[in-house]
């Protein structure tokens, strides 16, 4: 009886799933070796030279992102537990506040900042006579990807940082131990869960993050971005097919080790 | 209170300026969106003329994201809170895999199950070119949110000893669900309602491919206008977004903090 009702329950979710997302995802897998070249599609991305080159450039991309805003949201994180000075919820709030902007306006904001007619520009034409625009590049996507991660991985960092426990600090200092190294042997392994955990996020969201590289620039190169030409302008409904099929089982796998890793259950977003 | 030393002031400078990265470029593009010309700076003078513009051009796209992000709600109230409840009942391997499958569509990038659901349903004309069309991706990439979030309540609670009370005075299933389950689940609901509402109005990956020339929502506009119209354009109708997700950011932070500082207050 129990079990039937619990059956019952779940089913109008479990249809929905099943046909909005497993089939079609089927589907796709299907139309994604139905192209010109067969099942080989699917090898597409390392033997293709062009798509080789993407996947390199998204992956040391995103890597990137992930070093730089764990290294940031790392600093930031700990300051924040440690401290307590007026204004201190205030920071907080405003380092999580971006956590649900669109890729598209984060694209903006980095306009605001790095673009033709952004905050660094007119610094730099005001200081050295040279205006800097950076905004409609790697550059550019970079700052975005590090803008949209922050919000993402500060308050795993902070949750985290709360449960270090600061005798252990003492304890090295006691020892003789550098501020260094009490920051490399100490707090970077006890905050090493949350930075899988934080980092597998970071990582897999810059993968397939579409929206911020779209509003910068259609022609750099990454990913999803060669996903959406293929798609569009070339109409080659195939290979965008296995190349986002490619994409998702990286981007699904990388956060199901870490998950299996950190042993926690935290939920991307992107 | 000890004395502050180098490193302090180190890390707040490092900390305020990050905060800065994140913040500065928020302010300029709301100012942007009230100046008369951006370029010439607020000498120029304020204006609400770009807002005019927006209102006139774009209030669909207001109007039909915030119709979604509702429908979204809806159907995740319906599909995700007995799915939710069903996963903290049966706490086997197979509710564990279950779990696992419904979150992929937040680890999935958009992009690719947009083109998912169009190679499945591209062909059907008339769901093709509907708003629900929209709808379905969203409550797929919303859906996650709101199970994760109640089961996490529901984990917390003893949601056995409290049915099976309810049951001893004779409760019917029924009762016991809407008058015992969900009043105890209520702060996960509501977490789980605000991060959907939030989600579906800020999607942009899949709504991009899933759109069509009539059903455009805000964030597919604001794109059209960043690549079309002139920056002041752009900005005003960020600030137009702003002013619509803010609230529910600031919300989303006050229901996350709020059972913190009753445990507090307990203890």
């Amino acid at each position: 009886m129990a079990r039937y009702r619990l059956f019952l329950l779940i089913l109008p979710a479990a249809i929905v799933f099943t046909a909005f997302f497993l089939l079609p995802l089927a589907q796709l897998f299907v139309i994604g070796a139905g192209g010109k070249d067969g099942i080989a599609a699917y090898a597409a991305i390392v033997t293709d030279r062009n798509y080789r080159a993407s996947l390199v450039a998204t992956v040391l991309l995103s890597g990137g992102v992930t070093l730089a805003t764990l290294i940031i949201s790392g600093i930031a994180g700990v300051f924040l537990t440690r401290n307590r000075f007026p204004f201190r919820p205030a920071v907080t709030a405003m380092l999580t506040f971006p956590l649900a902007f669109p890729g598209v306006v984060i694209g903006f904001m980095v306009i605001m900042l790095a673009g033709r007619q952004g905050l660094v520009g007119d610094v730099t034409q005001w200081v050295f006579g040279d205006k800097l625009v950076f905004a409609y590049s790697m550059a550019g996507l970079f700052m975005g990807y590090v803008y949209f991660s922050i919000p993402r991985t500060i308050l795993t960092v902070m949750a985290s940082a709360e449960k270090l426990d600061p005798k252990l600090e003492e304890a090295a200092r006691s020892l003789g131990a550098s501020p260094l190294r009490v920051v490399w042997d100490v707090i970077i392994p006890g905050l090493m869960p949350a930075f899988v955990a934080a980092g597998a996020i970071c990582f897999a969201t810059a993968m397939g993050a579409f929206g911020t590289a779209f509003t910068l620039a259609t022609r750099i190169n990454v990913l999803p971005m060669v996903i959406y030409t293929e798609f569009t302008d070339q109409a080659n409904i195939a290979m965008a097919a296995a190349l986002s099929f490619i994409l998702g089982a990286i981007t699904w796998l990388v956060l199901a080790v870490a998950r299996t890793a950190a042993g926690s259950s935290v939920a991307a977003a992107g | 209170m000890r004395k502050r030393g180098g490193l302090f002031w180190f890390q707040l400078g490092f900390t305020l300026l990050i905060v800065s990265f994140l913040i500065v470029p928020v302010i300029l593009s709301m100012l942007a969106g009230l100046t008369v010309n951006y370029q010439s700076g607020l000498e120029s003078g304020l204006t609400f003329r770009w807002v005019a513009a927006v209102w006139e051009g774009y209030r669909q796209t207001i109007f039909l994201s915030i119709g979604l992000a509702l429908a979204s709600l809806a159907a995740t109230l319906v599909l995700g809170v007995p799915a939710a409840y069903v996963l903290a009942r049966a706490r086997g391997g197979w509710a564990r895999a279950i779990e696992e499958l419904l979150v992929m569509p937040v680890a999935v990038p958009g992009l690719a199950t947009a083109l998912a659901l169009i190679v499945a349903y591209g062909t059907w004309g008339g769901f093709r070119t509907s708003w629900t069309f929209i709808l379905v991706g969203h409550v797929l990439f919303t859906l996650p949110f709101m199970v994760r979030s109640v089961l996490a309540v529901m984990h917390a609670i003893d949601l056995k000893t409290l049915e099976e009370g309810a049951a001893s005075l004779g409760a019917s299933f029924g009762q016991r669900f809407f008058q015992v389950i969900l009043p105890n689940c209520r702060s996960g609901i509501l977490a789980g309602a605000l991060m959907v509402v939030t989600l579906s109005m800020g999607e942009f990956n899949m709504t991009w491919l899933l759109h069509t020339p009539l059903t455009k929502t805000l964030p597919v506009g604001l794109a059209d206008a960043y690549a079309s119209l002139r920056l002041e354009i752009g900005s005003a109708y960020t600030l137009v977004f702003f002013v619509m997700i803010v609230p529910l950011l600031v919300a989303i932070q006050w229901a996350a903090r709020e059972p913190r500082a009753r445990r507090t207050e307990r203890a």
